[in-house]
């Protein structure tokens, strides 16, 4: 894969000023943060597997997700098995133990992945704007309680409130997942935003509008929220891996939903049918690599973002 | 040595309390909203042990009592609370009758080790490497190189272990697979049991480290960028210390403090993501522990792990927070 970070600089050479053509051409520009090129690759990656997800259900058979879709254990297209069989072009990926078609999981399983990571973020991030809000602004008797809250909270480790529900519960849809692991994502973006809030309270604007008569709700959303959307959105993109990764741990004990194809599930199964030993990496392989692909598009996003926001990260 | 303002520190024991109580709680009122009843799902598993149990109302009867669970709620909790806060967590049901403490004490170490471990040697890489990539004078191929590493650490533990894994366990067969020492030696204060135990620590320790030290390199880089402006480094230049010296003693020492507190906030996050590490190496900690009673639905034992594991992250935590003004005097003058 191409780095677009490393690739930026050092294009052409050196001119009296001792910028780079590239780099001259850049200052000349019309600067607009959001043409960020790891923004761009980034938003590209998660697109990529969203489309996986969507072209996948037009020209791929979803049903193959069932048991017994295939003969179990085959190969990909082009590598021999240990049975000396190679694989052929009906699985593209291969199977599983009990012969689901590998594609047809990655295809389903991929988007749900991505999915219980963005509403679970949302939920999380809703409740985080709303605390912070309050805590900020009104202060008082609500910012002790909140802030004491989130200081609890933020040290509990999701997964293992998280395993001991589905312990006692058993089965459980992607969306309850999301909305449990939502309620272990509102801390960070609650402490970002309260300390945002405390900082913007006294600025002339706020004042500004405090004086005219506006109200606390006009204050709050319509003058303050505004100028922290940058934030937010880093906020939002890296509790959006944080659920991932939550969800994908859960996955990969055996927890989280169990009749739902998952990236997580697949590697379980992989790890349990002993796919290591017997060298069938492509079981485990390729829901790794669209894992990875998708939190390097998140991470790409969250580095692109910052850089929106906090223009001394910015390059020429 | 200065003292702590009272006020900071009784904060920080409210905090230290409630997240334990929160934790405690939570993980005991979950199950009793399921409507789970440990009495005839220990009774279930004895029928589908033996074929058949006869009496089956009065051994019901008998583990209700063991249980506590003919007493009222409130009874039942404070008991509970009790139990827990003493770290008596029961009996194990899958491996009926050691005490579940018995069981993490064994598994404990472990953990504690690797993660120390991983932790320290993360800490000191990713805020070195996010140093360095601010740093005026670092070498070219490393400003290059340092960005690509990052790649890795978007990436969740167990990914990582799986991929290390494959490539030195199974292919190179360099490291070994899993377990936490050797067949062949007896474990013991000797040199090979300790030169064993680090040769299968190794890969569950990289694949933790190589993951997470771009958490630091990313939080040390934005600080750096900040001390780079501040005017104590440029006069420290304009003094004409040695770069390497003002590296260290002036851009580092400054950026470094924040980093401390996510350390703290981080511990809970890294926690979880080594128990998973554990898993898929048989790594005999808190995560095989707790994966081994899923699958048995050993309640007492999930229970127990995951408070043990709370409650060691609500108290390096709480360490953090208080080694924090030390090195911080800024908290002490209320900053």
């Amino acid at each position: 894969m191409t780095e677009p970070n490393a690739a930026a600089p050092e294009t052409a050479a050196p001119d009296a000023t001792g910028l780079s053509k590239r780099q001259v051409r850049r200052m000349k520009r019309f600067d607009n943060p959001w043409r960020n090129p790891k923004l761009i690759w980034g938003v590209g990656l998660l697109l990529g597997i969203i489309a996986l997800g969507l072209l996948g259900r037009i020209f791929w058979d979803t049903d193959m997700v069932f048991t017994g879709s295939g003969l179990p254990r085959q190969a990909p297209v082009g590598i021999e098995n240990m049975r000396g069989q190679v694989g052929s072009w009906a699985h593209p990926l291969g199977t599983d133990v009990t012969g689901k078609d590998i594609l047809a999981l990655l295809i389903v399983g991929a988007p749900n992945s991505l999915y219980v990571g963005v509403l679970a973020s949302l939920i999380g991030m809703s409740i985080g704007i709303f605390l912070g809000f309050s805590a900020g602004f009104i202060g008082g008797r609500i910012d002790d309680v909140i802030r004491v809250g989130s200081d609890v909270m933020i040290t509990i480790p999701p997964l293992l409130i998280l395993v001991v529900f589905q312990a006692a519960y058993g089965d459980i849809s992607l969306t309850i997942m999301a909305i449990l692991i939502a309620c272990f994502v509102w801390q960070s973006p609650t402490r970002l935003i309260r300390a945002q809030v405390l900082s913007m309270r006294e600025s002339g604007y706020v004042q500004m509008a405090r004086l005219s008569g506006a109200s606390t709700g006009h204050i709050m959303f319509r003058e303050m929220l505004p100028n922290l959307v940058p934030y937010l959105f880093g906020s939002f993109i890296a509790n959006v891996t944080t659920s991932i990764v939550t969800a994908v741990g859960l996955e990969v004990l055996g927890l989280g939903p169990q009749r739902v194809p998952t990236l997580g599930r697949v590697i379980y199964d992989a790890i349990n049918s002993g796919a290591l030993i017997q060298n069938l990496w492509w079981w485990w392989g390729v829901p790794t690599l669209l894992l990875a692909v998708m939190f390097i598009g998140l991470l790409l996003i969250n580095l692109g973002l910052d850089e929106v926001s906090n223009p001394r990260l910015r390059r020429l | 040595m200065a003292r702590i303002p009272a006020s900071y520190l009784t904060n920080r024991m409210i905090t230290l309390v409630l997240t334990v109580l929160i934790a405690a709680t939570l993980i005991w009122i979950i199950p009793r909203l399921s409507g789970l009843d440990p009495a005839s799902a220990a009774l279930g598993r004895m029928a589908a042990g033996g074929g058949s149990v006869a009496n089956a109302d009065q051994i019901l009867a008998q583990l209700r009592e063991t249980f506590g669970l003919d007493q009222p709620l409130l009874v039942q909790y404070l008991l509970y609370i009790k139990n827990t806060l003493t770290l008596d967590f029961g009996l194990s049901t899958a491996s009926f009758p050691t005490p579940v403490s018995a069981m993490i004490a064994n598994a404990l170490p472990w953990t504690i080790g690797l993660m120390l471990i991983s932790l320290v040697v993360t800490f000191i890489i990713g805020n070195l490497l996010g140093a360095l990539m601010v740093w005026e004078h670092t070498p070219r191929l490393w400003k290059a190189a340092i960005p690509v590493a990052m790649v890795f650490t978007s990436v969740p533990p167990i990914l990582s272990g799986l991929l290390l894994m494959y490539v030195f366990s199974t292919q190179l067969r360099w490291f070994p697979l899993s377990g936490p020492y050797g067949l062949n030696v007896e474990p013991g204060w000797t040199i090979d049991f300790a030169g064993s135990v680090l040769y299968h620590g190794f890969l569950p320790a990289l694949s933790i480290v190589v993951v997470t030290f771009g958490f630091w390199a990313l939080g040390m880089r934005g600080l750096m960028i900040t001390v780079q402006g501040e005017d104590y480094t440029t006069l420290a230049k304009a003094k004409g210390l040695r770069p390497r010296y003002i590296l260290y003693r002036y851009m580092i020492r400054n950026a470094i403090l924040p980093q401390i507190t996510a350390f703290a906030l981080k511990i809970g996050m890294l926690v979880a993501g080594q128990v998973l590490v554990e898993r898929i190496f048989a790594y005999p900690g808190m995560g095989k522990l707790l994966y081994d009673a899923i699958l048995t639905q050993d309640y007492p034992v999930i229970q127990g792990v995951s408070f043990v594991i709370i409650l060691m992250t609500a108290l390096a935590v709480f360490l953090v927070d208080l080694i924090y003004p030390f090195i911080d005097p800024r908290i002490r003058h209320g900053g």
